[in-house]
């Protein structure tokens, strides 16, 4: 079976301090830390779980700049067989649709069974790539799916929905599968396993290989901003001993216990 | 013909609340650009729903299918595709629920629209359509320009727009499509209800909701015991579940249970919009975070901006003492 993995090198946001940049539509990526987009690790570890079922291998593909090879290499190093980098340096302003179109077009040109990407990446939370993808591809998707059973051409997929109702499809394949977190349980790699990935080779893919007279973009970032306050916390200030007795005697006043 | 197009949606025979949000944002809409709003129900017998919609849109498009019983997205664009043709509407809204991530970017895609998700607000001007929408794991919102073009494609967080009860009187439109039926390559099969556990945190005053910021997973006894002490029990965010350190069950948010207790208790929380649109009903809620911009702290009464191992063993104390 040929398994895609689409792979997001992301800023990692939810415990820092994310500021604007100078320009007013990015943020200051220096003093932030890069990984892998959580929804990736799994549809990753999905990809490397079908190979093991099935036989066959898995490409592990993303657009990005020259670091996003450093996690293409974490990719390999779990179990994904070859990589593509697309050079987003060499083509130019990015949203969701041009992703897609992109992906599209180097994935166009090799076999594949089954397409994983994440359900959402967590740097612009679109969650539209991978549905794009498949659209633009002519093949059929399932979104935010938890659980995958593939057989021969097709495969029952579950769909997590609101409250955590679970939507039970057949669907032939191939085709774009969105992967929700928590959907297995992703490996470690092993350090001999990051040692041989870092001398592999990523094929690259710039605008040499992709005209772009055809890539459309549909969004464009005019400002980032903080998001105003409607509703704050009375933060209470103190030592441990002096907050806990605080919010204590909120409580009881309160009679919330 | 222009217009405002919002999509209604329902499951298992019940319309969705982001249905009248939509609509509510719809309204909103087609008054700043004095056109009118159609609702569309994809529906088998659609017409109890459009007596429940009557008063919220200018006019109702309702497509009769079994197809349209249960959610397939393939159904849904092959019908929303012939509709958005003929209608030519400015905007086409629908939630961006677990129904319109599946839907909105294959039928944005297969029509040439522009699509934008999860938008909290949206202004168009002179043609041109702005929407806010929040990245970055909620710590910025982003004003993003769509792509000129005569029609645009739409997906709302739900709880942004309020219903405002509306008193319009929809005129029906009855619509018979030549439609496919449900393809061999999609197939809805069946819904899976989720597991009922132990314990119901639904059904709890005080719940302890504990986050990522727990760390590892020995350290959920902490928080176990800190529930257990305060008279408590133990939600979680996503997260938690899916490393498997609490079961499904514990899982506060949208795609997991919605909560209303007296009091909340978030514990290394970061208050994605997920996890805060299951705990908002709270009615009260504080807050431990050691991130000061953590979004938690705009959902909170109260807050505690330090390091969670530190507040919990003496919070776990003051609060045994008056609880007495
Ligand atoms: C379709 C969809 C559905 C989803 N449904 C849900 C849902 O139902 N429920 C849900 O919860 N999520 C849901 N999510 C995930 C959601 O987007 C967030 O990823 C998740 O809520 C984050 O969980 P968290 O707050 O535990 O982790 P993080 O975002 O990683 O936050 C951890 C927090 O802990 C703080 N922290 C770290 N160390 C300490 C310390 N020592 N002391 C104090 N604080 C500390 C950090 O500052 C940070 O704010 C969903 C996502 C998608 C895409
Ligand atoms: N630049 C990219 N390179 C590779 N895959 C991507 C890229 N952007 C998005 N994806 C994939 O599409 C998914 C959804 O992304 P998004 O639509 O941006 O929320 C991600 O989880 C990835 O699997």
């Amino acid at each position: 079976m040929n398994i895609i993995v689409c792979i997001k090198r992301v800023p990692q946001t939810a415990d820092a301090d994310v500021r604007v940049d100078s320009s007013g539509k990015d943020i200051e990526r220096q003093r932030l830390s890069f990984d892998m987009n959580e929804a990736d690790i799994y549809a990753l570890e999905e990809a490397v779980i079908f190979k093991e079922k099935f036989g066959g291998n898995v490409t592990a593909i993303s657009l990005g700049g020259p670091d996003a090879e450093e996690t293409l290499r974490i990719a390999l190093a779990k179990g994904a067989d070859n990589a593509v980098r697309i050079k987003a340096e060499e083509l130019g302003e990015i949203d969701a649709y041009k992703t897609a179109q992109l992906l599209a077009l180097a994935i166009k040109s090799k076999p594949y069974d089954v397409i994983f990407s994440g359900c959402m990446a967590t740097d612009d939370a679109y969650s539209q790539v991978g549905v794009i993808l498949a659209e633009l591809l002519g093949i059929p998707h399932a979104t935010l799916v938890t659980k995958v059973e593939a057989q021969e051409g097709k495969a029952h997929v579950y769909r997590e929905l609101e409250g955590g109702l679970l939507e039970h499809l057949e669907m032939a394949l191939p085709a774009v599968i969105t992967v929700q977190t928590g959907i297995n349980v992703p490996r470690y790699a092993s350090l001999i396993a990051i040692r041989r990935a870092a001398s592999k080779q990523i094929e690259t893919i710039g605008k040499d290989e992709i005209s772009d007279t055809s890539l459309t973009l549909n969004a464009e970032i005019e400002e980032l901003f903080t998001p105003p306050v409607t509703k704050r916390a009375e933060i209470i200030e103190g030592d441990a001993e002096e907050v806990s007795t605080r919010v204590a005697t909120i409580i009881k006043e309160k009679g919330l216990i | 013909m222009a217009g405002i197009l919002a999509l209604v949606e329902h499951r298992q025979g019940t319309l969705r609340d982001i249905t009248f949000e939509t609509l509510a944002c719809g309204r909103l809409l087609a008054q700043q650009l004095g056109e009118s709003l159609t609702g569309v129900i994809l529906a088998e017998n659609p017409d109890e729903f459009a007596e429940q919609l009557k008063s919220h849109a200018h006019r109702l498009i309702l497509v009769n299918s079994p197809v349209f019983k249960n959610f397939n997205a393939e159904c849904y664009q092959e019908a929303l595709s012939q509709i958005i043709r003929s209608e030519n509407p400015t905007i086409v809204l629908m939630g961006h629920s677990a129904f319109g991530m599946d839907l909105a970017p294959s039928l944005a895609t297969s029509l040439s629209i522009p699509l934008m998700t999860d938008c909290l607000a949206v202004d168009f001007h002179d043609g041109i359509l702005k929407v806010t929408r929040q990245m970055y794991d909620g710590k910025l919102n982003a004003r993003v320009k769509l792509r000129k073009h005569p029609s645009y494609l739409l997906t709302l967080r739900s709880g942004t727009f309020t219903d405002d009860q509306a008193q319009l009187n929809a005129e029906i439109v009855n619509l018979d499509l030549a439609l496919a039926g449900e393809p061999d390559y999609r197939r809805f099969i069946e819904y899976i209800e989720p597991v009922v556990g132990e314990i119901d945190i639904t059904k709890s005053d005080v719940v302890v909701g504990v986050g990522r910021g727990i760390k590892e997973k020995e350290n959920i006894a902490l928080v176990e015991d800190f529930a257990k002490a305060i008279g408590g029990v133990v939600g979680c965010t996503r997260p938690i579940v899916d490393a498997e350190w609490l079961p499904k069950d514990r899982q506060i948010g949208s795609s997991g249970k919605t909560i209303k207790p007296k009091l909340y208790i978030a514990v290394g929380v970061s208050g994605a919009f997920q996890h805060v649109a299951g705990m908002k009903g709270a009615e009260t809620i504080i807050a431990i975070n050691k991130d000061p911009n953590a979004p938690i702290f705009n959902e909170a009464d109260y807050g505690i901006v330090d390091d969670l191992f530190k507040v919990l063993p003496v919070l776990k104390e003051k609060i045994s003492e008056i609880k007495g």
